[in-house]
């Protein structure tokens, strides 16, 4: 639904400011959005300090210290601390983006962590991902074949193989999908770029029997057409992929096929 | 509240099997735009300051006439199925969503034929 200001009790409020670490002299103040379930609460900002010679170089560095040696409450997904697993995407300094390969150096200013927008919150930053994974099974990521399986592995070119480079690289983190207005206003119905840049990996793949079943049930006004090519998904996704590219892809199949 | 699974909501009705002819038509009518309005705005930079004459007989030459008639359509038929995707964006009332879609519609329908007929008039000598 289109909402242009945030409901009263979702108005984050400032929250408590924790004491700066003894004896350091390079600090750097994280404002960190907190909300629970739990006390019928306003989401609150807390500003938090770290030691940044007593620390990683990476926002997650930041989370991990604070939650060891701070403030034990604040909750956060993450796992590989290395961009490949997509767990610990966040709304930092405005950009949605993974916290393990974005460094604090990045943030001029205090550094201010979000969750991802437009998205249910469970807890302070891990957002409820439910809907998006259920649309990442509608669109049924999985080879698909009529052809019996072959005695050994299913053959590809080299070039073949290249046409999904760009593609299979997507760790499904939400960053590009949450930063899109499309998404924003119709996440219902509208799938958005992360699910079709991976409904896209499987139209691409050569090996796939599927291409024109999987073309009817994206062929939709509100699945594929919410796109305006607006852009956002492609300049904050944190593995460097072109969401919008694919999605034109999709379009440009959806003519060849009738042309 | 509903207690449906997610993977229900998120397949919903299913996929319209639509969308495609309103995507290539938007932009088969901007391109078609490009040239027209190119030649719109000369032609009224020159008509300018002309009297009525003048300017009724410009419209009336069969090259303005088609030429005009060309950009009406392309024109309004592009603008509806513009402001068709604004209002299926931001509009989630289904009731008003359908209301405004069929006003806009008819609005570019409407002012399109009247259009159409004013220039065929003046090229007829009506």
């Amino acid at each position: 639904m289109v909402e242009f200001a945030l409901p009263k009790n979702s108005k984050p409020i400032e929250g408590k400011e924790w004491p700066k670490p003894e004896g350091a002299t390079n600090t750097k103040a994280v404002k960190v959005y907190r909300w629970s379930p739990d006390d019928g609460q306003n989401p609150r900002i807390d500003t938090y300090h770290i030691d940044l010679d007593d620390c990683g170089p990476m926002v997650l560095d930041a989370l991990i210290k604070i939650k060891n040696e701070v403030d034990s409450t604040l909750t956060f997904r993450r796992s590989c601390r290395e961009g490949v697993c997509g767990s610990c995407a966040m709304n930092i300094d405005g950009t949605n983006t993974l916290a393990c390969t974005k460094y604090i150096a990045d943030a001029k200013n205090d550094l201010r962590i979000y969750p991802l927008p437009h998205q249910e919150v469970i807890k302070d930053l891990v957002p409820d991902q439910t809907h998006f994974f259920a649309q990442y099974r509608e669109i049924e990521p999985w080879l698909k074949t009529d052809t019996p399986a072959p005695e050994r592995e299913r053959l590809q070119s080299p070039e073949d193989r290249a046409k999904v480079d760009g593609l299979w690289e997507c760790v499904l983190c939400a960053c590009c999908s949450t930063s899109c207005p499309s998404y924003w206003w119709n996440e219902d119905r509208y799938l958005g770029p992360a699910i079709l840049l991976q409904a896209y990996r499987w139209l691409a793949d050569s090996r796939d029997e599927a291409t024109g079943e999987r073309l009817d049930n994206l062929e939709d006004p509100f699945r594929l057409y919410r796109c305006h090519t607006i852009m956002n998904c492609t300049k904050t996704c944190p593995k460097h992929l072109n969401p919008a590219k694919a999605i034109a892809s999709i379009k440009k199949m959806m003519v060849d096929r009738r042309l | 509240m509903s207690i449906r699974t997610p993977l229900g909501r998120a397949r919903g009705l299913g996929s319209a099997k639509t969308g495609t002819d309103h995507w290539w038509m938007q932009r088969v009518t901007a391109l078609a735009l490009i040239p027209l309005v190119i030649w719109f705005v000369v032609s009224m930079i020159i008509v300018t300051g002309a009297d009525h004459e003048t300017a009724l007989a410009f419209i009336g030459s069969p090259i303005n006439a088609v030429l005009l008639t060309l950009l009406i359509i392309a024109t309004f038929y592009h603008g509806q199925l513009g402001l068709q995707v604004v209002i299926e964006d931001y509009i989630h009332s289904k009731w008003l969503e359908v209301a405004l879609i069929l006003l806009v519609k008819g609005a570019a329908i409407f002012l399109g034929v009247a259009s159409v007929y004013a220039v065929i008039a003046i090229a007829l000598g009506g």
